[in-house]
């Protein structure tokens, strides 16, 4: 079927990107809609074969480069590790899931909103596997236009304001981290913008220290980190749901994402410098965004600042420096974008068909959708990272690697552990237990589709939690570039 | 690896599909089909853990580790997910699995008005807890016995929840997990604390190493994990979730808040001895936070008016006990009570779950009475019950309890003595519960006592083999007293301690001693139930208003109104202040502030913009001449 | 003759323009002023390409240095006709629709 294995870096980023185009020229919902599932099936096949290699034999057939704007060094280098295999797969999953849960006759002019949503697919998963800085800049610009219209036409009552408060947010970190990419580009006397040409760069602390925060930045706004973060909640209540999930899965993994290849390999020294402040600093905004989850009424930012909570801690996990933590940060991505993504399409279907997003309102849905009701369960247990799920594992290496760093700073963050139990099973109760008011009585079960897709996220669920393993074995080429400069 | 433990995974393996198939198949299954599966893949689970018992039994038997995969190898960890074969673990297996099937069977019949799906979800989540139960006993290292800690906490939450139409309910389920949390936290510190010092999770490889480590280290991983073994365990400050947690349906009171899930504590301190005997300054707190527990709980006891109000105070007070055992150093002791009360703690829920099931879920003693010719058996299982926990002989309690109390004498006479008031409280409110249940006039209403009726044999089946067990179950454990050699017991979990060097400080009594101190103590129980029945085995007996201090140990000291005023409620102010003064005005305020200010900076430059070509121009030649002066000074 | 009197001339020039533009109002004038300025810039642009290219011419006779000037002042002058022209029209447009060619009128751009 592929005539050549260094063809699935190209394909990932062809696939959405023709289907998203594709997309626009449809004018019939239900065919924009199949072509969109085929279209982000393909991309999901792709990964999956690309899983059957192992690491060795991949990298030297996945790292291709093109030739583009040659006479300003830059070449459209794509890589594809285990890392962003992960980082793709999650994005394929996240894809394929919404647009088969989102029905044709949802939204109004169905084409282009498929056809938006590709092009954020081809955007995300180009940030992924790109080793050229002015390519991830790009991508990221590219990943982000599509979801400023998506939510600004498709989105809630306020959409305008939220989405001119996260473009201009987010914009605002971009542009920081451009100037940062041509500083790094004219210390190589404008020859590449490769990440390659980056890493062999002699910079200096002080050289390191500016371009971290110029990097970072853009990175915190993005994932978001505290205190960066309040256009969050606001974005995600007032985006489409489909839309938020693509945000929350995917899109606040990219300011993760680009720690870890970008950030941390380049800038060591810097690292180094300011890990302590900085994590001090995540550490509260973890226990501070559980605190406010706790309070949230709408189920939409609650959510909202649970994955603030979640997020935070992958980060901390990260900068802590220590092996065990990144590889459980590198875990927990997948895990949270699987988690919040279930708890989203939860939102979703109740949202949908009772048009309530307040806790208060809700109730006893336990009884008139049990099977709902189970898989909120299971995906609150996820969430609150019970042993046996997904998230368990992640977190509790991410806990050891702080634990390593500093036992305080580990007891501290350890207390979103307790406040996640509370706010989440605050919300189970709320929405799920207790009486069944007049609108929950008549809220009918989810259909075959959705059990389908619940079943599927579950079983990556308890899969990850009994047998991470494989995961593990993915992620043992990914580590080299991220963590060498911190060991010696 | 021989015998039957290669197919030791099969013990927690059968509960698992059980729950498998009861959860999955609840809508198709029919309930007796439910019912056969989830009490036979328990009985199946109970007798493989005869073999293994059999085996473990053995003489000069070494423990044996069964590998089953890599949990989490990576990065320098190395966890792997297998199963320990040993003398401790096989004593729970059968103290879990064994009154697990007694429960599951008793379920069959009281659960029977839930429709088949509810009846199903029931059974499945029975045998969820059975599950994670059996794999924290059965873990061979921290991580593992930390999976089944959690998921012993997930399956209590689902079953106190069960009727998750009443709120209370469920809020008395999320008040158990986010205790039990609480407890986790600590465990959770204390395994990465271990990991950092160790290298190493599992029992072997953390034993061994202990020697080598501060002590001051060592104390703070055991009060660490002690931390987690009050939130399961129920012990001050974390206890308040048990007597709340009686909201589930009465067999779960008896399996999980009374026989099982809350002795994991126990097992986790006896378990870890090794490093607790290191650790002088953490037993010291184990023991102090045991016997003020089993005191507290005593004295609340003494005045709850619902059944299984009263039996789930006595449950925080025996595991007050236990603690006070493992804090002394008898973990035999310890453990042996854990068994011992399994039996009689089951049986005397599962009486109270008869008596609730002929009432029709009236639960307040004051409004029952007289039940002893309508519930014959019933009353007859839950007398020996009494007995038991009062510590007569030879009733099992008697021979643990007395054990408990002899150690806690050779560490101090204060231990002692406390232990015996709570030991005479816990006789008098258990009589007190008893009389005013079974003996007296009946103060219900004549609907209610028409309909009084023993309960089906699949619920007195249990209740007559746990009464049989509380009976002779103390036989394993017979001091030097009275048999050389009797305490078999002892002898059996003598590997498990042979890291533990038994230090005979204090004063040692001699037997004609130890006799005469048994003797007073066993005359002042039968004292303290003769009160009880002149109090309370009177006809026409009412409920009286109770003096201040009544009233106090009615409220159960006020914890929970403490708790809420000092936690739950700042908690909740700070995440509303939080939420709505620093997020959305502060934090957020800055944002819009900056747009704010981009905003009306813009608006002041426009003003610059008045249209008038000549102001450009100026404004232009005026630009130019600065530039030029510059130019000329500064050579830019 | 020394340079230095073509710049003073052209400076005069310069000034007379600048001035006539930030104080008189008829747009007339204003061009007009503008095209001394041009002029005045013109003039500079020969006067130094005259004397370049004598400093050139002194050494090598066939040399073309300081001719590129001359060009520049074609084009500036080619530029001010073009723009004159459509300055022009526009004046002309402006005067039938408001019959003034006053610029203080001219401040609705600003909304």
């Amino acid at each position: 079927m592929f005539a050549a294995v260094d063809n699935f870096p190209a394909l990932l980023i062809w696939l959405p990107l023709i289907g998203g185009i594709l997309s626009f020229f449809l004018n019939d919902a239900k065919s924009a809609k199949s072509s969109a599932i085929i279209f982000s099936a393909s991309s999901l096949i792709v990964l999956l074969v690309s899983l059957n290699f192992t690491a060795k034999e991949f990298i030297a057939l996945n790292q291709v480069s093109y030739e583009w704007l040659t006479s300003i060094g830059s070449s459209f280098g794509l890589y594809l590790d285990g890392l962003t295999r992960t980082m793709a797969l999650l994005t394929a999953i996240v894809f394929f899931v919404v647009f088969i849960l989102v029905p044709a006759d949802q939204y109004k002019d169905a084409n282009r909103f498929y056809g938006l949503l590709l092009l954020a697919q081809c955007g995300l998963v180009g940030v992924f596997l790109a080793t050229d800085a002015l390519v991830f800049y790009l991508f990221w610009e590219l990943a982000l236009i599509p979801v400023y219209f998506l939510s600004s036409i498709w989105g809630g009552e306020k959409r305008i304001r939220a989405t001119f408060k996260f473009f201009i947010y987010t914009f605002i970190g971009s542009l920081l981290m451009l100037l940062a990419i041509l500083y790094m580009y004219n210390k190589t006397n404008a020859t590449s913008f490769g990440l390659g040409a980056f890493f062999n760069l002699k910079t200096t602390a002080d050289e390191q220290f500016w371009l971290f925060i110029a990097f970072f930045i853009a990175f915190a706004i993005k994932m978001p980190l505290f205190p960066l973060h309040t256009w969050q909640p606001e974005a995600y209540e007032q985006s489409p749901t489909p839309v938020t999930m693509v945000l929350s899965s995917v899109m606040v993994k990219m300011g993760l994402f680009g720690v870890l290849r970008w950030v941390m390999p380049l800038f060591p020294l810097a690292v180094k410098q300011l890990n302590t402040a900085i994590m001090v600093v995540i550490a509260i905004g973890i226990v501070y965004a559980s605190l406010v989850a706790i309070y949230q009424d709408n189920i939409k930012r609650l959510i909202a600042y649970s994955s603030i909570a979640h997020i935070g801690l992958m980060a901390l996990g990260m900068l802590t420096l220590k092996e065990v933590a990144v590889v459980g940060a590198l875990l927990q991505m997948f895990n949270h974008g699987i988690n919040i993504l279930a708890l989203w399409m939860i939102a979703y279907i109740i949202e949908k068909q009772t048009g309530i997003t307040s806790i208060s309102k809700l109730g006893g849905l336990a009884k008139s959708a049990p099977v709902l009701a189970i898989f909120m369960v299971i995906t609150a247990l996820a969430n609150v990272a019970l042993p046996l799920t997904n998230a368990f594992v992640g977190e509790f290496m991410i806990f050891n690697g702080i634990y390593q760093f500093n036992k305080f700073l580990a007891a501290f963050a350890g207390l979103s552990i307790i406040f996640s139990a509370v706010y989440t099973l605050n919300m189970i109760k709320n929405v799920f237990y207790g009486e069944a008011n007049s609108t929950t009585i008549q809220f009918s079960d989810i259909n075959k589709t959705q059990v389908l897709l619940f079943t599927v996220l579950t079983v990556l669920i308890f899969f990850v939690g009994f047998y991470p393993q494989p995961f593990f074995d993915l992620f043992s080429d990914a580590l080299g570039l991220v963590l060498t400069r911190y060991n010696s | 690896m021989n015998g039957m433990i290669k197919f030791g995974y099969l013990i927690p393996l059968l509960p698992l599909i059980g729950f498998l198939i009861n959860g999955l198949g609840r809508n198709i299954l029919s309930k007796k089909a439910v019912g056969i599966i989830g009490s036979g893949v328990l009985i199946a689970s109970f007798v493989c853990s005869l073999f293994i018992f059999n085996q473990v039994a053995a003489v000069g038997y070494k423990t044996q580790v069964l590998f089953l995969f890599n949990f989490i190898k990576t990065a320098g960890l190395d966890i792997p997910f297998s199963l320990q074969f040993d003398q401790l673990s096989a004593l729970f297996l059968l103290v879990i699995t064994g009154i697990g099937s007694l429960i599951h069977i008793y379920s069959t019949a009281y659960m029977h008005e839930e429709t088949a799906p509810h009846f199903a979800r029931y059974f499945a989540y029975l045998n969820l807890f059975v599950f994670f139960m059996l794999i924290l006993v059965l873990g061979s290292g921290y991580v593992t016995m930390f999976i089944g800690w959690e998921g012993v906490g997930l399956s209590s939450y689902l079953l106190i929840g069960f009727w998750f139409g009443n709120n209370n309910y469920n809020n008395a389920a999320k008040k158990a997990f986010v205790m039990n949390r609480i407890g986790d936290l600590g465990f959770l510190l204390a395994i990465f604390w271990m990991l950092s010092q160790f290298g190493s999770v599992t029992y072997t490889g953390v034993f061994e190493k202990a020697n080598t480590i501060p002590v001051s280290v060592l104390t703070g991983i055991t009060l660490l994990m002690f931390i987690g073994a009050m939130g399961k365990s129920a012990q001050i400050p974390l206890y308040t979730w048990l007597p709340d947690a009686m909201a589930g349906p009465t067999p779960v009171s008896a399996l999980i808040h009374a026989a099982t899930m809350v002795t994991a504590g126990i097992y986790m301190i006896a378990r870890s001895n090794a490093l607790f005997t290191l650790a002088p300054i953490s037993q010291n707190v184990v023991a102090i936070i045991g016997i003020s527990t089993a005191l507290l709980a005593a004295t609340i006891a003494l005045k709850q008016n619902d059944i299984k109000k009263v039996l789930a105070y006595s449950t925080v007070s025996q595991l007050g006990l236990m603690f006070l055992a493992l804090g002394v150093g008898a973990y035999t002791a310890g453990v042996f009570h854990v068994m011992t009360h399994a039996f009689f703690k089951a049986l005397l829920f599962l009486g109270a779950g008869s008596v609730i099931h002929a009432m029709h879920h009236e639960q307040d003693i004051y409004k029952m009475g007289g039940l002893k010719t309508k519930l014959p058996l019933t009353h007859f299982t839950f007398l020996i019950g009494c007995l038991a926990i009062a510590g007569i002989p030879p009733f099992a309690g008697f021979f643990s309890k007395d054990e408990i109390l002899t150690a806690a004498l050779n560490k101090s006479v204060v231990y002692y003595i406390l232990g015996v008031i709570t030991s005479l409280m816990t006789a008098f409110y258990m009589f007190r519960m008893y009389f005013l249940t079974f003996h007296g006039n009946f103060r219900g209403t004549d609907d209610q006592f028409s309909h009084v009726h023993e309960s089906p044999f699949a619920m007195t089946l249990p209740l007559i083999l746990l009464a049989a067990l509380s009976v002779i179950g103390g036989w394993v454990g017979i001091p030097a007293v009275f048999i050389e050699n009797g305490h078999l017991l002892a002898d059996f979990l003598e590997p498990i301690y042979a890291a533990v060097q038994h230090e005979s400080t204090g004063m040692h009594l001699s037997h004609s001693m130890e006799l005469i101190m048994m003797a007073v103590v066993v005359i002042l129980i039968i004292v303290s139930i003769l009160a009880a029945k002149s109090m309370f085995a009177k006809e026409g007996l009412k409920e009286e208003e109770s003096s201040t201090f009544g009233k106090m140990l009615e409220n159960k000291w006020y914890v929970d109104e403490l708790y809420n005023s000092i936690i739950v409620q700042p908690v909740n102010h700070i995440s509303s202040f939080f939420s709505r003064i620093i997020d959305t005005k502060i934090i957020d305020g800055a944002v819009n502030g900056v747009g704010k200010l981009i905003h009306f900076s813009a608006r002041q430059m426009r003003l610059l913009q008045s249209g008038q070509v000549g102001s450009y121009v100026l404004i232009m030649v005026i630009s130019i001449i600065i530039f030029f002066i510059f130019q000329m000074f500064w050579k830019i | 003759m020394p340079i230095n009197y073509y710049i003073f001339l052209s400076i005069c020039l310069f000034s007379i323009g600048i001035i006539g533009v930030l104080t008189r109002r008829n747009a007339i004038i204003i061009f007009m002023c503008i095209e001394l300025m041009l002029n005045a810039v013109n003039l500079l642009l020969v006067a130094f390409s005259r004397m370049h290219h004598a400093a050139a011419y002194a050494v090598d006779n066939a040399s073309l240095v300081g001719a590129e000037a001359q060009i520049f002042v074609f084009f500036i002058m080619v530029v001010a006709a073009a723009e004159v022209t459509v300055g022009l029209a526009i004046i002309v447009m402006l005067y039938r629709n408001i019959h003034s060619v006053d610029i203080n009128f001219l401040n609705r751009l600003k909304h």
